[in-house]
């Protein structure tokens, strides 16, 4: 498509076309109306003008007969810019007026008439038109009076001008006009159209132009950059995924394969090939849990899992959850406490006691106190403080939290925002059997309903807080609240 | 019992197949869905166990003209897809229990067992009786032999189900799905600590053991050693 037929076939310019075959219609119409009117106006003088002179003329043949008429005529005639007149006997003969010829007949209609003449003293060939009155005296003799009509189609020649003058006008200042604006959006929508062909030949850190306007294009860049943002944030993630499915799903799967392949290797009694076949199950099943929870946050982190969403009461969940893991926990040496006041939550009720069980496993997991960092019997009461967890489930302001505080190592300040990713396992960690998925599920369950994971320092210890906005469930949350009104009516 | 194994990948329902037989299940096979539902509408099987992607007709389909048809013939469903919602899609249609890929055999034996009880099995008890042990589901009282035993209730409710499918193996996800209503995967061993509450509370002090660990598997409650 050639540069120009990209142009016209614009919106900006065909809308221009319109406009312009509108204004050319309005501007044509306009001076059409006045050139008619001027018209009709300068008709009406002349009948008025010619009438008046008529009854005149008329009265004073019948009073002062044929000479008072001829020489009130003569004298007439003879005034400059003076009007037609001609007086004929009644066998059609001039006898007074300064009109030297007619179109033939006019004299033989009584009326009005337009007529092409000559005056008298004229010398040039060229025809005049005017407006003419013929009335029959009495006796036969006929009287014309009648008025040039140049001036008439003087007038009206200059309206037809500007007529045609303020349509060409209309028709360049518009077409420009809409080349221009048509070109402007054009090399916009082209600089967009380049953006996004490098987008989608893989370069996802492209952005839309946006001008600073604020006009539909910048929003609608702005719009189109926020969607790409948010692409670029799930494909990084996605890379992320597979990059660490190949690392920490491949590390257990060369150790089965070892495994087995050593197993095979030497011949070993029964009970070694059995023991060999039960750890590879038990690695496979380590795999299984590893895979499901990957698939379960990415789930979480796309927003698949907003189906399901209903209401229920956090404190229910933190008290299930309490119940399910306070014998794990004391068998492990802790206590486990909950505390909790009746906040309802609009939300996946399955994710959310996922993500708060998880946070209770890491709680068992890694937040003892450091053995060495405890001098033995050195403070009796602050030791076994230490070894409490605790589940809480509250309201604050708008946000439902859902929290767990042990009184363990911690997480220094730095280290925080990394322990959510995915697979990463702090250091003190590494020794502990787990697939370091375990928050970065909790965070993805949170962003899922629109809230957050917060880690925090409990002193010592860690305080992870799932914080989610009470009437959840992005989308969900309007029909939550109009759902919300009647029941507070009834 | 007979059972219908509805499945497109030959060799894991070859595996399902032979390891049935050898626990003493007649187990018909079908490679895809159309097979399959003329099999299960004509045969007279105790359970069906159906894959949920199959060729010519998926499996909730199929689950679901059998159901129009009044066939209510248990249905366990087999899928890849195993997150929640996927199991509430499964179960919506007509499906009565659902594992999600990979799984092992003995969770699917006893979850075939539990379901072929179910179907055949008589109506709902008010009492269990498990050698000497008595669980009144009205009362909430249990007793082992003369002793009176003081549970709290999810460890009664634990041993209501365990004394539902006694002679069963109930693996802990069974337990975690029906006595806690949870359909996670704990990383830890969660489940196990509340098992050996119960069995302090039940088996400590008596010669004959009721609760049993079947290895590999999960648990049981019976009378006598296996």
């Amino acid at each position: 498509m050639t540069a120009f037929g990209k142009l016209i076939r614009t919106t900006a310019f065909r809308l221009t076309l319109v406009y312009l075959f509108l204004f050319a219609l309005f501007a044509a119409s306009l001076l059409g109306y006045f050139a008619w009117n001027t018209r009709r106006l300068i008709t009406e003088q002349i009948t008025t003008t010619v009438n008046a002179e008529t009854g005149e003329v008329s009265d004073i043949f019948g009073r002062r007969g044929l000479r008072g008429l001829v020489n009130t005529i003569e004298n007439r005639a003879l005034r400059p810019g003076a009007n037609l007149y001609l007086v004929t006997t009644p066998a059609g003969q001039a006898i007074a007026g300064n009109v030297g010829s007619l179109a033939p007949g006019v004299m033989a209609t009584i009326g009005w008439s337009e007529t092409a003449y000559r005056r008298l003293d004229e010398q040039d060939t060229a025809d005049h038109h005017a407006l003419v009155r013929v009335t029959e005296l009495s006796s036969g003799f006929r009287l014309l009076i009648g008025r040039d009509l140049e001036e008439r189609r003087r007038l009206f020649g200059i309206v037809a001008n500007a007529a045609q003058w303020s349509v060409l006008i209309v028709v360049v200042l518009g077409l420009g006009g809409g080349i221009f604006v048509a070109r402007r959006v054009l090399r916009r929508i082209d600089a967009m159209t380049g953006t996004t062909q490098r987008i989608m030949a893989g370069d996802l850190s492209g952005r839309l132009p946006v001008g600073r306007s604020g006009d539909e294009l910048d929003r609608l860049a702005e719009n189109l950059n926020a969607m790409l943002e948010r692409i670029e944030a799930l494909m990084m993630g996605l890379k992320e995924v597979s990059d660490n499915i190949a690392h920490d799903l491949k590390t257990p799967l060369t150790r089965l394969r070892n495994r087995a392949e050593e197993a095979l290797a030497k011949s070993g009694s029964e009970a070694e090939y059995r023991n060999a076949l039960e750890r590879t199950i038990e690695e496979s099943d380590g795999l299984i849990r590893t895979f499901n929870a990957l698939l379960m946050i990415a789930r979480a982190e796309s927003g698949q899992a907003r189906g399901n969403m209903d209401d229920f009461d956090a404190a229910d969940v933190a008290n299930g959850i309490h119940e399910l893991y306070e014998p794990l926990a004391e068998d492990d040496g802790m206590t486990l406490h909950v505390r909790t006041e009746s906040t309802p939550l609009h939300g996946n009720r399955e994710l959310i006691s996922q993500a708060l069980a998880n946070l209770v496993e890491n709680a068992i997991k890694y937040g003892k106190p450091l053995a060495a960092a405890q001098p033995l019997g050195a403070d009796a009461v602050a030791a076994a403080s230490s070894k409490e967890i605790l589940i809480e489930a509250r309201r604050a302001g708008g946000q439902v939290l859902l929290s767990v505080t042990d009184h363990g190592p911690g997480i220094p300040q730095a280290d925080r925002k990394h322990a959510v990713e995915r697979f990463v396992r702090l250091e003190a960690s590494r020794t502990q059997p787990g697939s370091g998925l375990g928050l970065s599920l909790a965070s993805a369950v949170a962003t899922l309903h629109g809230g957050e994971l917060r880690l925090g320092d409990a002193h010592p210890g860690l305080t992870a807080t799932l914080a989610i906005p009470a009437l959840s469930g992005v989308g969900d949350g309007l029909a939550a609240q109009t759902h919300d009104v009647p029941q507070k009516v009834a | 019992m007979r059972l219908l194994i509805i499945e497109d990948d030959r060799e894991s329902a070859d595996y399902l197949v032979k390891a049935f037989r050898e626990v003493g299940y007649v187990a018909d096979l079908a490679g895809d869905g159309e097979e399959g539902l003329a099999l299960a509408d004509s045969g007279d099987y105790d359970v069906l166990v159906i894959d949920r992607m199959l060729p010519k007709r998926d499996g909730l389909s199929l689950i679901g003209s059998l159901r129009e048809k009044g066939n209510r013939t248990p249905a366990l469903i087999l899928s890849a897809l195993g997150q929640v919602d996927d199991r509430i899609k499964g179960l919506r249609a007509g499906g009565d229990d659902y594992l999600p890929k990979p799984y092992s055999f003995a969770e699917l034996l006893a979850r075939v067992e539990v379901l072929s009880r179910r179907h055949g099995g008589p109506a709902e008890e008010t009492t269990y009786r498990v050698g000497d042990l008595e669980l009144d589901r009205l009362s909430h009282r249990v007793a082992r032999g003369k002793d009176e035993l003081t549970l709290q209730p999810r460890e009664f409710r634990l041993l209501e189900y365990l004394m539902k499918h006694a002679g069963q193996v109930v693996t802990r996800t069974m337990l975690l799905e029906n006595v806690w209503d949870y359909h996670f995967d704990p990383q830890t061993n969660v489940i196990d600590v509340h098992i050996s509450r119960l069995r302090s509370k039940i088996d400590k002090g008596f010669e004959r053991p009721l609760l049993h660990t079947i290895r590999g598997a999960g648990y049981m409650i019976r009378d006598g050693i296996r």
